[in-house]
């Protein structure tokens, strides 16, 4: 179990006000200057060392990711860091616990990471629906100007850096980056197509580095107690301390940061009282949000909740929501109602997407109520095989997984309600339309 | 140069292709719906996946993906053929499949690519979605159940045409194209949009319903409802010519038609002149030919030599060729083809040409707009222009300030200003590459002598940026032929002559030959034959074929592609007929005969291709001032054709004047 002494989101519950004395006194800002010392590339190497992986879903390493951008920007192409907010993913819930209470360690992230890609300005685009949370933001945002921790001369570090935040209007695609950025441009929210990658054209054409709020917000603290202190959690390729947000059918849900790699065992037990009628009631775990395949009881009880160990249990730790169903559950009606989420959320750009998650949601409702012949069920498998990997962006993939997982643990459940409902599962003879 | 194999075939390519165009190199066939070569990429069809090593393990969107050196591309794999069954399953779950009511029905890609790459069957038992059909204007009908969102017809408002009109609204299923808030799509350009639509989510509103691809007969011709030469189609079924599309030709039209070529078609049809007729105590009756020949006779014999043949817009060289030899054998020279009253000298056919050509204007670094609405007087080259905008280039112009569809800088409305530019644009005009001068028709008057004076700063090696552009199809080929006075058509006003011949001429104004005995010989009953004594009914360019002179000076031919309706005859025969009853039989017999007289005079126009017209500017009086006004009051309504067509009518009402239709409820 973490120790609270290594613990970075120190005001994760709202204990303390989350205003700029009360972020200073928990070491935020602390010699902030210092840090920027170091140099850009020093920089990057730390977070490097650190062995921090991105904490928006897909995992990729920081560090390599800023490695990217242009190390001398043009003037008229400066770099850009933007800062995902946009948490939408069912189940996540760990950037609004750090935005309303904790927003300097944000702020501070975002003036460090963008020194260390030459950025001249960080975009923070916040999810339309967290009012609040945007407000705290808004208002965390001009104390920091007005303190002079950013801005011309930021932190009288001699670095001139804007920080700017950007509500978005509720669409769970302007999550994806390079929908991100067309939403920031003011245009509709479309993925692009990569290549070009964000950062060779991003943001109005100029390299820009698109990161979730977790990877920018453990920035400073990494660089405080360095990256030695970071990598010593976890296992091997899964290094550093996590947000969990576990809901469902735990007896305390809860947003808890951890260190990487703790087994599903230990979190819900040290953290969640437990599951809701014991560990035998336990069903099915979506482990990482709402877009990672399910994991049944027996195989999630002792897997590492890192990304990793989840692979190798055909899901993923994504944003690392975990999702805990007991045996109370209409799996086939949770899954149903996912995918009628991916539906309503589909950008509608490309084909696969646009037309196969309303086919999958479709299906899937006949399959909550077991109309269905039992063949549709291979049917609605290569649907979701036909969508996956077809798409311009990933969420054609995330609309097919739940459902492959849905299918691979749970198809004699299927069965059995098609059976029941249409006697033998047999399809009833069809009539053709005149 | 990457060289990348496709299917086992090396292929090298320039480097920047894509993948689908290395393909293509290799002869392999992409199937596509939202790519097209005149578009930006949008990928979001997902129809051209291929399969890519190295790369990850799915399939790879061939027109969005670079090609890279040592790519090994599969178009033939058990993924591939898997992935293309796919996308086309999801393309035809909500699509309504009613190809047998669709116009697109024959011609139509989704059908095409369904029958090669689709499964034959569908899986799809659920309920289809239906869209509600979306106004886009008279030119444009919509049936968006069909739509499959391949963005084609959004990214042409933006980037071609440069009306923003079109675009995407809500999203994942219910995503749908409509204009904004589902007024017209206001663009002169806005038909191409139908030939862009893959399917038959937009089609030919003036003539839905009418045929099926496969019933049409196709004929090579040219466009004349403008000096650009456009190369189309015409597909007629029967005696009628039911629509017009543009041919591709890189050098002029690229492959668009502006909405006039495309559609005065219904007009060929309407208000047309298909019997002779004489003027019997003021009234006009109808007359067999013979009676008419001998009104004609009657006339010419009075007025002997004091003769003068006045062309329209629309004629073909061999026409004016045909006149011009029966008024020279009658003893006169009096030949004026600018009909409004403009004169200006052409005495160096090269100062008034296009002498950059279309083609180049793309190349164009700054580009000085002179007294010219480019989007009403020449549509197809003010998307060069745009194009040349995209590349960098600065554009100037002076004249009222009117929208371009691209920004301009507006020097202000006074003709004085060519003789004193502001420093910072003739700065830019004396560092530019290829800089361009674009002389209007509304500035052609008074302002060709000032736009001569400083032609030179527009010359650079090789390049030649003194640009004329002119409205009348006829206008190039008629300076070759001599149809032109020293003072314009008020010269020929002033010699009065007793007998004047009107081919096709109805912008003139009659008034001023009110004694003198009116020969109408043309198509349409449009204001020339109101004023005609005899009217001789006459063929329209698509029931004749012809040659044609561009705005460039570039010779294109047309084929005929139906008959002249009733009594009418092609032009030539009428003035070969006739030539005969006033005893001055012209010298040729047959229209090969025709066109070899005529090259024999004018050895340009007998065979097709650019005329490089040399380049040898008079002297003009340099000082000007004052405003100037654009011709064209109403791009749908500029000839007798245009104005017969009902389209056309709509179109002006609709889109020039802002009247609203009420939509008939389906």
């Amino acid at each position: 179990m973490l120790a609270d002494k290594d613990r970075i989101f120190t005001n994760v519950y709202g204990f303390q006000p989350w205003n700029l004395p009360a972020a200073q006194k928990r070491g935020d800002w602390d010699a902030t200057k210092n840090l920027m010392a170091i140099g850009q590339d020093a920089i990057i190497d730390k977070i490097k060392a650190s062995g921090l992986r991105g904490r928006g879903g897909a995992g990729f390493p920081t560090g390599m990711k800023w490695s990217f951008m242009p190390k001398e920007p043009r003037a008229d192409r400066p770099n850009f860091l933007v800062i995902n907010a946009d948490e939408s993913e069912p189940g996540s819930c760990k950037d609004r616990e750090i935005i309303r209470h904790d927003p300097h360690k944000l702020i501070e992230g975002a003036l460090i990471a963008g020194y260390a890609m030459r950025a001249r300005a960080a975009y923070i685009y916040i999810r339309g629906e967290y009012i609040r949370e945007a407000e705290v933001l808004f208002a965390a945002v001009k104390e920091a100007y007005a303190a002079g921790l950013i801005g011309k001369n930021a932190s009288k570090s001699g670095y001139d850096f804007d920080v700017f935040v950007h509500r978005g209007a509720g669409a769970y695609i302007c999550g994806e980056e390079t929908a991100m950025l067309e939403s920031l441009e003011g245009k509709k929210g479309q993925p692009r197509l990569k290549p070009p990658f964000p950062a060779g054209a991003g943001l109005y054409g100029c390299p820009t580095t698109v990161n979730n709020v977790e990877s920018i917000a453990v920035v400073p603290t990494i660089l405080r107690r360095g990256p030695e202190w970071f990598a010593s959690f976890g296992n091997e390729g899964n290094k550093g301390t996590k947000l969990f947000q576990i809901s469902g059918h735990v007896n305390k849900p809860v947003v808890v940061e951890e260190a990487m790699s703790i087994s599903f065992r230990e979190l819900i037990e040290k953290h969640c009282g437990g599951i809701r009628g014991g560990w035998d009631n336990l069903l099915a775990v979506i482990p990482g949000g709402s877009s990672v395949p399910l994991v049944p009881a027996e195989q999630i009880m002792d897997c590492p909740m890192d990304f990793d160990g989840l692979k190798a249990v055909g899901s993923g730790l994504g944003t690392a929501a975990v999702i805990v169903m007991d045996k109370s559950t209409d799996i086939v009606r949770a899954i149903s109602r996912l995918s009628y989420f991916y539906k309503h959320e589909s950008c509608g750009q490309c084909t696969p997407c646009r037309e196969g998650t309303g086919w999958m949601w479709r299906v899937m409702e006949r399959m909550r109520t077991g109309d269905a012949d039992i063949s549709e069920i291979d049917t609605l498998y290569q649907v979701t095989k036909q969508v996956e990997g077809h798409t311009i962006c990933a969420l054609g993939d995330a609309a097919a997984w739940p459902i492959q997982g849905l299918i691979k643990h749970f198809r004699p459940e299927m069965e059995r309600r098609i059976v029941e409902r249409n006697g033998s599962g047999e399809a009833p003879m069809m009539e053709a339309a005149e | 140069m990457p060289k990348l194999t496709v299917d086992g075939i090396e292929v090298e390519v320039p480097a920047g292709a894509t993948v689908l165009q290395a393909c293509e190199a290799a002869g392999k066939e992409i199937p596509r719906f939202c790519y097209h070569e005149r578009l930006s990429i949008a990928g979001n069809c997902r129809m051209c996946l291929v399969e890519v090593k190295p790369g990850p393990p799915k399939p790879q969107a061939s027109c969005a993906l670079p090609a890279g050196d040592g790519q090994e591309i599969r178009t033939d794999s058990p993924m591939v053929k898997a992935a293309r069954e796919g996308v086309m399953e999801f393309l035809l779950i909500n699509h309504p499949l009613d190809c047998p009511i669709c116009d697109q029905g024959g011609e139509c890609d989704l059908q095409d690519q369904s029958v090669a790459y689709g499964k034959g069957h569908s899986r799809y038992t659920e309920n289809k979605r239906a869209v509600t059909e979306k106004y886009m204007g008279p030119i444009i009908k919509t049936i968006m159940t069909r739509c499959i969102q391949c963005t084609r017809c959004v990214r042409f408002g933006e980037e071609v045409a440069g009306v923003e009109d079109i675009g995407a609204i809500y999203r994942g299923e219910n995503m749908q194209i409509t204009t904004y808030l589902e007024k017209a799509f206001k663009s002169e350009l806005s038909g191409n949009t139908v030939d862009l639509c893959p399917v038959g989510a937009l089609t030919h509103k003036p003539v839905a319903f009418e045929y099926r691809p496969w019933e049409l007969r196709k004929h090579l011709s040219i466009d004349v409802m403008d000096a650009v030469g456009t190369n189309i189609r015409l597909d007629s079924r029967g005696r009628q010519v039911m629509r017009v599309l543009p041919r591709i030709n890189e050098d002029v039209n690229e492959e668009w038609a502006h909405d006039k070529t495309r559609y005065h078609v219904d007009a060929l049809v309407r208000r047309r002149l298909d019997k002779p007729f004489v003027r019997v105590k003021g009234k006009l009756v109808e007359a067999s030919w013979d009676e008419a020949f001998d009104a004609v006779a009657k006339a010419a014999k009075k007025a002997r030599s004091s003769v003068a043949a006045i062309a329209g817009d629309l004629l073909d060289c061999e026409t004016m060729f045909a006149a011009k030899k029966l008024v020279q054998s009658l003893g006169s020279n009096l030949l004026e083809g600018r009909q409004t009253g403009m004169a200006y000298d052409v005495t160096n056919l090269g100062s008034v040409a296009f002498n950059t050509t279309i083609a180049e204007i793309e190349n164009a670094d700054a580009i000085l707009l002179v007294g010219t609405n480019l989007r009403w007087e020449a549509p197809l080259i003010n998307t060069r222009v745009r194009k040349a905008i995209k590349k960098g280039a600065k554009v100037f112009a002076i004249g009222p300030e009117i929208d371009l569809t691209y920004k301009v800088q507006w020097l202000g409305n006074d003709l004085g200003l060519l003789g004193k530019m502001p420093s910072e644009v003739s700065e830019v005009i004396e560092a530019a590459k290829a800089p361009v001068l674009i002389l209007g028709p509304g500035a052609l008057k008074d302002g060709h002598g000032p736009a001569l004076a400083v032609a030179g700063s527009f010359m650079r090696d090789g390049w030649n940026g003194f640009n004329v552009v002119h409205t009348a199809a006829a206008r190039m080929g008629g300076l070759m032929l001599g149809y032109a006075q020293k003072g314009g058509i008020a010269d020929v006003i002033t010699a009065d002559p007793k007998l004047t011949f009107f081919l096709g001429a109805d912008e003139v104004d009659f008034s001023a030959f009110a004694g003198s005995f009116k020969v109408y010989i043309g198509h349409h009953g449009d204001k020339g034959a109101h004023h005609a004594d005899v009217i001789l009914p006459a063929a329209a360019y698509s029931e004749k074929p012809g040659t044609y002179v561009n705005l460039e000076g570039r010779v294109q031919r047309a084929d005929r592609a139906v008959f002249a309706p009733g009594d009418a005859r092609e032009d030539w025969t009428i003035l070969r007929a006739l030539s005969d009853k006033l005893g001055k039989a012209l010298l040729f017999d047959s229209f090969e005969q025709l066109r070899a007289a005529m090259a024999a005079e004018v050895p340009e126009l007998g065979q097709e291709g650019l005329v490089r017209y040399a380049w040898a500017p008079p002297k003009l009086p340099a000082k000007a001032k004052g405003p100037v006004n654009y011709p064209i009051a109403d791009f749908y309504l500029t000839n007798a054709i245009c104005r017969a067509s009902e389209t056309m009518q709509r179109c002006s009402a609709e889109l020039v004047h802002g009247e609203e239709f009420a939509e008939a409820a389906e």
